[in-house]
């Protein structure tokens, strides 16, 4: 394997990790603050980007320039967030924080079911593609690979800029230090004034804007078609866990692994590039049974 | 669904009666057939499609009265809803729905599950849409037909249509799904070029997993290789993503692309499919069919279709058409063959036995071992500016006679004998446009 | 991040009937004898139902796999793996020998899950929580993708072919071969499923159930939970395994879907829907969502999964205790009637 070959995967390999960890930020920040795996999650990403060719084929057929394609990916996230994920916490999963983890889990699946057929009563069964954004930006040339500039310099950066983003918003501001405290000891907090539930619902709603935004800058690179939200879920569940549950930094490290990993097997051995999450997943909790940033959770007598 | 049967018994007693009609009786209220189509998950591409198209052709039927003035009444099942829904669901309708013919399926591994329980239920069954080539190369029967061709001439009929258009081409690279078909038809596909240009080097195999939305990987891999010619036989969205990734990324300008079932995704991929590809359609599918289109039930079905849909014709419709046609077909032949007012099911099945009938396309015949002999279209894609998406140009149409497997015979271990006389020999008429 | 403290669990139904009153113990126990007579009846009674029973009762014996974990707190998100083993195991030996007895058929394909169940759950029973979940969801993609991978060997995602056993050296034609199959199913349903209630009474069941209460009582105890935990996963293995070949005998055909996760979502849905931990619970919740499944997808066919999980939130979110806690409430308001009347 020379050097060019290996740089080659390197790129395809962040390109890929960088949306990946999109997604699993949102599904890691939720879990984290609120306890609950959302299976829901995979939806919301799928209709991120099913917003996102909806806005950007009107706004476009309107006589708008292309570059306004970048902006709607913004709206569309946040719509989901606000629109599907406000009510989702405020009316179904308030409900439920008293419940057992696995009842939580299917509530989220059986919302998840629901919004599989949603999306195809609303858009339908024929796959869309619509790359104006991708287009914009343009191509790269590398060793003589052609990259879009989109896939090999934007979604890395923007996944930079949430990590980064993310841990600031946590660390070293009020709201984040509200749901830091909240995430630590719910009583606790609520004991010194904090409002728990405005916490979870604000949680709830970021982590569902960052699923919308990952289907969001997915949609120019993919076709959107009914069934793209279950394989994403099963996938940001791998990166999810792997990392240690609720580890930002844990998620990024493996969305990397995992994106590196799938693009040197396609180079290498493309057969096995599919079982690459998996294996990564066993293997690292083989070693680590609390995932890569997990600590050993307190035990009870 | 009593009143149903009350009423057909007091009719029969009443007819019964008299004795002098009591032969005549046998005509049920009307035909009921079952179709199983994905009309959910992502080969609703060609499950929506080819309900539609049936709805709208027994719709036609039926204004016209039907077969000998009985009516045809349709009702779907889901392929998407898994394996146990439409098998349990296919035994209902048979059984207790009163279905007397099934239509059944698009994937390949439901007509396997089908096709031993059609037998079982002793109901006929047209398999419509799948590909697999095994079905009547491992197995025997009685009751199943295959109203369409198979992986085998489809694959052969793309070498033919390459090895003609680009005889010096020198390496291939493949990127197919993974699954079943996608294996197969590399098989099939793989094992031809060798047989008929033996000196083409396979530089990269890629089987990413089905429904996968990336294909980064590969197409800088792919670039890197430089192959003369890529083939794909993935469909539906995959397709769509590969097509559409490897333009934005101008793949399409170093490499010829062979897509066999890119017919299907002209429309959804617009411009991102330029000029100079290899175009098929799994049959002598197209919307544009070189002759057909000037036909008055061609050009009216199509104006039907757009109307209803808002899209064009792709080659699941034709085949739901070519299963439509040979029911009609079937009926109609076992009543005159007959005399009667409406054959029994044995009648029924004879005349399935060597039927010609045509669809949208060209006629097709079953032969013997109840596979459909039908042709091949394959063409190359041009973007002329009259559609928003690439057209096909410099048509062939190849004799399906020639490209099927012979009766008895295995697929595979038949490509093998083949040699690079086969495309020399083979008939076709060439169109072009 | 510290662990929300626990609040009294809803799950844990199953708990009712053993302390109930003795006369709603009876009246459900009579219920009981009077479905299973049901159940034993629908082929003569209702023949166009006798697919559907086949299917959920089929399917019930995997749910019922799913169930003994719950016993214990641990949800296997990866269950379909043991069904897609055994019904893989009994095609691949009925491709091998053709005309292999019924019998051998079964046993082969319970083998071949509880096999599999050792070695996975050697590695999965030191994990609890969401990580035991995801582990075994991790090991069940990983067969699927191997299913998928070689499918010169396994047909990919076409499957293979189950062909009809003989049964006790007989060759059956399709409807004696479906009621064999049936009656069998019956009597496994009713005999494993008794077992099952026998086991959870027996001490290592206790043990094993520990582990959702306290487990480190367990360790004080001198008891290593994570051999209680792996005596349960491989009965629990063996029960989906059992269910699994017997779906391959019924379907006659073996798909990689078997294994897919939405199966194993699927079962862990049925298990919650009929009553976590019950036995009854499974069965009967497994021909409830066969039934839905069956009459949404054919009157409904754009809605089915938007009906399905309706009737999900709706039993978690207003009847908790799963369908078998709704029956057992409405006898205990008519026992306790009774009792008022004295």
């Amino acid at each position: 394997m020379n050097l060019a070959i290996f740089l080659l995967a390197l790129f395809d390999g962040v390109a890929y990790a960088a949306l990946v960890f999109i997604v699993a930020l949102g599904l890691t920040l939720i879990f984290g603050v609120m306890r609950i795996l959302n299976v829901a999650h995979g939806s919301l990403y799928a209709i991120g980007a099913y917003a996102t060719v909806s806005l950007t084929g009107y706004v476009l057929a309107l006589g708008f320039a292309p570059v306004l394609a970048f902006p709607l990916m913004i709206v569309s996230a946040v719509l989901v967030g606000i629109a599907i994920g406000g009510p989702l916490e405020y009316f179904l999963l308030r409900r439920i924080y008293d419940k057992s983890e696995v009842l939580q889990l299917l509530v989220t699946f059986a919302v998840f079911m629901i919004l599989e057929d949603v999306q195809r009563l609303v858009w339908g069964t024929q796959p869309y593609f619509d790359s104006s954004a991708l287009q914009v930006l343009g191509n790269v040339s590398v060793f003589g690979v052609t990259y879009t500039a989109y896939q090999l310099i934007l979604l890395p950066l923007i996944a930079v800029v949430l990590l980064l983003g993310m841990r600031f918003f946590l660390r070293r501001t009020v709201t984040g230090k509200l749901i830091t405290a909240t995430t630590e000891d719910r009583e606790a907090a609520q004991s010194i004034g904090i409002d728990a539930d405005k916490v979870f619902l604000f949680t709830f709603v970021i982590g569902a804007v960052l699923a919308g935004l990952g289907g969001a800058l997915a949609s120019p690179t993919t076709s959107i078609l009914p069934g793209m939200g279950a394989d994403m879920i099963v996938l940001s569940f791998a990166v999810v866990a792997t990392a240690g549950l609720g580890q930002i930094e844990g998620a990024a490290l493996t969305a990397l692994m995992i994106g590196l990993g799938r693009s040197f097997a396609v180079y290498l051995y493309p057969e096995i590039s599919v079982l690459v999450p998996y294996l990564i997943m066993v293997l690292v909790l083989l070693v680590r049974p609390e995932g890569l940033f997990g600590s050993p959770a307190a035990r009870k007598i | 669904m009593k009143t149903k049967i009350m009423k057909r018994t007091v009719s029969a007693l009443l007819a019964s009666a008299m004795p002098v009609v009591a032969f005549a009786a046998d005509k049920p209220d009307s035909l009921k057939i079952g179709m199983t189509a994905f009309l959910t998950g992502p080969a609703s591409v060609f499950g929506v499609p080819a309900r539609d198209a049936a709805e709208i052709m027994i719709e036609n039927i039926n204004a016209k009265g039907g077969i000998n003035g009985v009516p045809i009444e349709i009702n779907f099942i889901d392929e998407g809803a898994g394996a146990e829904a439409l098998t349990s669901e296919y035994r209902r309708m048979v059984q207790s729905g009163g279905a007397e013919v099934m239509l059944a399926s698009i994937s390949s591994g439901n007509c396997q599950t089908i096709a031993p329980l059609a037998e079982d239920l002793q109901v006929p069954n047209l398999m419509w849409d799948c590909g697999t080539q095994r079905i009547f190369e491992e197995n025997d029967y009685k009751y199943v037909f295959r109203t369409q061709a198979n992986a085998t001439p489809e694959m052969l009929a793309t070498v033919a249509y390459l090895l003609k258009t680009k005889p010096d081409f020198k390496t291939i690279a493949v990127v197919n799904q993974d699954y079943a078909w996608g294996r197969d038809s590399w098989d099939i596909f793989s094992t031809a070029l060798k047989a008929m240009k033996p000196d083409v080097e396979v530089v990269a195999e890629f089987f990413p997993k089905f429904g996968s939305p990336d294909f980064s990987t590969e197409i800088s891999r792919l670039q890197a290789l430089q192959p003369d010619v890529i083939l794909s036989t993935s469909w539906g969205g995959d397709l769509d993503t590969f097509v559409q990734q490897a333009s934005q990324r101008g793949l399409l300008n170093t490499s010829t692309f062979v897509l066999p079932l890119a017919e299907s995704s002209l429309e959804r991929l617009g411009a991102a499919l330029t000029d100079g590809h290899i175009v098929g359609a799994r049959g002598d599918h197209y919307f544009l069919h070189p002759e057909r289109r000037n036909d008055e039930d061609f050009q009216a079905f199509m104006k039907q279709y757009e109307e209803k849909t808002g899209d064009v014709s792709v080659y699941p419709v034709f085949h739901a058409s070519q299963a439509i046609a040979a029911l009609t077909g079937a009926y109609e032949k076992a009543i005159a063959d007959n005399s009667v007012d409406w054959p029994s099911e044995d009648q029924l099945l004879a005349a399935l036995e060597g039927l010609t009938f045509q669809g949208l396309g060209r006629p097709v015949t079953l032969r013997e071992d109840n596979q459909g002999v039908e042709d091949q279209l394959i063409g190359t894609s041009v973007q002329t500016g009259e559609y928003p998406f690439a057209t096909l140009e410099n048509i062939m149409i190849f004799d399906g006679d020639q490209l099927t497997t012979p009766v008895g015979e295995i697929s595979i271990e038949w490509v093998k004998t083949l040699d690079a006389g086969f495309v020399d020999a083979i008939s076709f008429d060439q169109f072009d446009n | 991040m510290s662990t929300r403290t626990d609040q009294p669990d809803t799950t844990a139904g199953k708990t009712s009937p053993e302390k109930g009153a003795s006369p709603m113990k009876s009246a459900l126990s009579l219920l009981w004898i009077i479905g299973i007579a049901a159940v034993v009846a629908v082929p003569f009674v209702a023949p166009s139902l006798k697919l559907l029973f086949t299917f959920a009762m089929a399917k019930g014996l995997g749910v019922l796999g799913v169930t003994v974990l719950l016993r214990a707190g641990q949800v296997s998100f990866g269950h379909a793996l043991y069904f897609g083993i055994a019904a893989y195991a009994g095609a691949f030996l009925m491709t091998a020998m053709p005309s292999t007895d019924f019998l051998i058929v079964l046993l082969a394909g319970v083998a071949g899950a509880t096999l599999a169940s050792i070695f996975v759950g050697l590695f999965v029973v030191r994990y609890r929580g969401i990580f035991f979940g995801m582990l075994n969801l991790a090991f069940s993609m990983i067969f699927w993708s191997i299913l998928e991978k070689f499918y010169h060997y396994t047909g990919g995602a076409d499957g293979i072919r189950l062909e009809r056993p003989t049964v006790f050296g007989s060759a059956l034609n399709f409807n004696d071969f479906g009621m064999i199959l049936y009656y069998v199913l019956v009597a496994l349903m009713v005999g494993l499923g008794w077992y099952t209630m026998r086991w959870f009474n027996s001490p290592v069941g206790n043990l094993f159930q520990t582990i959702k209460t306290n487990e480190t009582r367990l360790e004080y105890l001198g008891v290593s939970p994570k051999r209680a935990l792996l005596s349960g996963y491989v009965l629990s293995a063996a029960l989906c395994g059992v269910g699994g070949v017997m779906m391959g005998m019924a379907q006659g055909v073996v798909t990689p879907e078997y294994v897919w996760w939405v199966r194993s979502a699927e079962m862990v849905f049925i298990a919650v829907l009929g009553g976590a931990g019950s036995v009854q619970g499974a069965f009967l919740g497994a021909l409830i969502y066969e039934a839905v499944r069956t009459y949404a997808s054919v009157y409904a066919g754009d809605v089915w999964q938007m009906i399905l999980g309706g009737f999900l939130l709706i039993i978690i979110l207003f009847a908790p205790g799963g369908l078998i806690g709704i029956l057992e409430s409405l006898f205990k308001r008519k026992s306790d009637k009774k009792g008022g009347g004295k």
